[in-house]
């Protein structure tokens, strides 16, 4: 009897092993597979872009090959590395995208932080009404907001239409309530302890707030400062609709009504432009993301 | 240093009353520990002392003055959490330190008091590391040392033992005794664990309901309880409560058990309970220790009785036999050196002159 047990259980356990890391390595295939398909689909159209610039108009409108270039040049990007009108573009995206994350990073940190952690009347329903805000599309918006700006210039005599700073009072509407949102979330989930902890240690609402918090949910603040950056670094519809001037455009409007002249599409440049314009944000992702990354994990390795 | 004064303390939660009506004197120096059951209302006190929840009635005091309004910050209290709430992005100096930064100390006396602090819970060598590289021990003795920097009135603590294993929390629980030794502040301690309370404080106060069931000293809790509740709340295994009737019988009173058991009542209680009237429903109230086998007991005081154990317990210094009694499961702690078997008869006795006589209907002790 004793000798049967044995004899069944060591193949059994032998095959149980064999069959786990045999699934595991199906598994691996599996999503290296999908991975590959996943990578190559939302590379397709940078690489194809990246490609385009290196041609001269010539040969883009030659019928060879497009995924070779046969005369690489770089005159693309010299020409619109020295021209004024694109570095106006980048000048004025830049001082937007700067100005709108600081203030948007001004008014959801403390509006989180509030929300999330102070009771007050009408809290709960505030915190759904902020997130509520974000549902309405900015298709939606941008005529009530072209009407309000006229008329406000007409009170005041101040036109806030075609000037590039009017993006810094517009995306804020698009970034805080999201931000704040996100932050709220972030914010709940600190224990409550740390800052009933804070506060018996003598520090006020908003200490607690500064040196508590504010170290304490970085990651969740980087997250929301990359979103803030991303919505107002790739607006394209309200700069198309409040800023017509070439000296007053960003980049993503002012390669598009630059670039395209009626109906000759100068498809070289425009792709230099678009690929120029992604790289900052690639820029600070990837600068951003170490950060985050060791952010999360810097009480745990370091000595 | 300071006096803690509470006077008919009400919290309400919209129309739940989570305390209801708590006075309390707790004078300068003294260690008092808030025991009871979850939801009897022990941390919400304890919060109310802190300032992190309004007081809906009555009146906190500190030092003499009413601090129902005071913040927290301005109430010159020091609390340690049960999740230890450290700060997880300061080291452990920075989190012992903050504190005493908010309010501009002088860098020299806030590295004077750490380093005392740190050399007196032997957290030294930990000083420049992050929370996350401590143990669980470790981070409770900085949480502990964030406290004593500040020497405030009050040392408040909530539950801080409940997260750690239970050998660290014996080690905890004696270096705690240790420092409030050396350091004399006024210290209000909540928990949940008797035990705890018992070898920690120079008053218990037994909470229950929202209510204080009992104030005293950890022995004369267990030798003297007022309720039924704490009767069974103090002490491990809890006391047992056997239904019970008196007789008497040639002008003597005894207590009726069952039909076969009847045990006379001890000389002195005699008259303590004589006014008792006869109809009352009783309950004997009795602990395991009182509860012994007959063979090593044999005093007079003793009276011995057949029973039936189920279960046996051997602990190595003791051995714990559970045996069913007029309806009751009860408990019995005999020498381990007697033989004891699950399902064979022993001789036990019992020891009256520890009993104690409730009403079983309004849960006092006679």
């Amino acid at each position: 009897m004793t000798t049967v047990t044995i004899d069944k259980a060591g193949p059994s356990r032998k095959t149980k092993i064999g069959s786990m890391s045999r699934d595991r390595k199906w598994a691996l295939r599996w999503s290296y597979v999908f991975l590959t398909l996943f990578a190559v689909f939302f590379l397709f159209p940078p690489i194809y872009m990246f490609i385009t610039s290196l041609k001269t108009s010539a040969e883009i409108s030659a019928a060879t090959n497009p995924w070779w270039v046969y005369n690489p040049t770089l005159s693309n990007y010299i020409e619109l590395l020295t021209s004024n009108q694109f570095l106006t573009f980048f000048k004025n995206s830049a001082l937007v995208s700067i100005f709108v994350v600081a203030i948007t990073m001004l008014i959801s940190i403390p509006a989180a932080f509030a929300l999330a952690r102070m009771r007050f009347w009408g809290s709960t329903t505030l915190a759904t009404g902020v997130f509520l805000t974000y549902l309405i599309p900015d298709t939606l918006l941008f005529i009530p907001l072209f009407k309000m700006f006229a008329t406000f210039a007409q009170w005041t005599g101040i036109e806030l239409i075609n000037h590039w700073w009017v993006l810094i009072f517009v995306y804020p509407t698009l970034t805080v309530p999201f931000c704040t949102w996100i932050m709220i979330g972030y914010f709940a989930s600190i224990p409550k302890e740390l800052d009933e902890a804070a506060i018996v240690d003598g520090a006020s609402w908003m200490q607690t707030l500064l040196r508590i918090f504010v170290p304490v949910a970085l990651p969740g603040i980087i997250a929301a400062t990359i979103f803030a950056f991303t919505v107002s670094w790739a607006q394209f519809l309200y700069p198309l609709a409040f800023t017509s001037s070439v000296d007053q455009q960003v980049l993503p409007s002012g390669i598009i009504t630059t670039l395209i002249k009626g109906d000759v599409f100068n498809w070289g440049q425009i792709m230099t432009g678009a690929l120029l314009g992604a790289a900052p944000p690639l820029i600070i992702y990837a600068f951003l993301m170490d950060y985050y990354i060791s952010g999360l994990t810097a009480g745990a390795t370091k000595g | 240093m300071a006096e803690v004064t509470l006077r008919k303390v009400v919290k309400r939660y919209d129309d739940v009353e989570a305390v209801r009506g708590i006075d309390l004197d707790i004078p300068d120096h003294e260690f008092v520990v808030l025991v009871g059951p979850s939801g009897c209302g022990k941390s919400t006190t304890l919060r109310m002392i802190a300032g992190l929840e309004d007081i809906s009635d009555g009146e906190i005091m500190i030092g003499g003055d009413v601090v129902n309004d005071v913040p927290p910050k301005d109430r010159d209290i020091a609390m340690v959490f049960q999740n230890y709430a450290l700060y997880p992005h300061m080291t452990v100096a920075e989190n012992m330190s903050f504190g005493l930064r908010l309010k501009h100390y002088p860098k020299a006396e806030i590295k004077q008091r750490v380093t005392e602090a740190a050399r007196m819970l032997d957290i030294t060598d930990l000083i420049d590391r992050k929370p996350k590289q401590l143990s669980g021990g470790q981070r409770q003795r900085v949480a502990m040392g964030r406290a004593i920097v500040r020497n405030p009135k009050v040392f408040l603590f909530d539950e801080p033992l409940s997260n750690l294993d239970a050998k660290l929390r014996v080690q905890m629980r004696i270096e705690i005794k240790k420092v409030h030794q050396k350091v004399r502040t006024t210290t209000v301690y909540v928990t949940h664990d008797q035990v705890e309370a018992m070898t920690l404080a120079d008053r218990v106060v037994v909470m229950n309901h929202g209510r204080i069931e009992q104030i005293g000293p950890p022995n004369e809790l267990y030798h003297r309880p007022a309720t039924k509740f704490v009767a069974g709340f103090i002490g491990s295994p809890a006391m047992n409560f056997i239904p019970c009737r008196f007789e008497e019988s040639g002008g003597l009173l005894q207590v009726r058990v069952g039909d076969t058991i009847a045990l006379p009542i001890p000389p002195d209680r005699m008259e303590r309970y004589r006014a008792i009237p006869r109809d009352t429903k009783l309950l004997l109230g009795l602990r395991p220790e009182h509860l012994v086998d007959a063979q090593s007991n044999t005093s007079a005081t003793f009276q011995p009785f057949d029973a039936t154990p189920d279960v046996i317990e051997p602990m190595g210094m003791e051995t714990f036999v559970y045996f069913p009694l007029a309806g009751t499961q009860l408990c019995g702690r005999i020498n381990p050196g007697i033989e004891a078997r699950a399902g064979q008869p022993l001789r036990l006795a019992v020891d009256l002159n520890h009993m104690h006589l409730l009403n079983e209907a309004t849960g006092h002790v006679l």
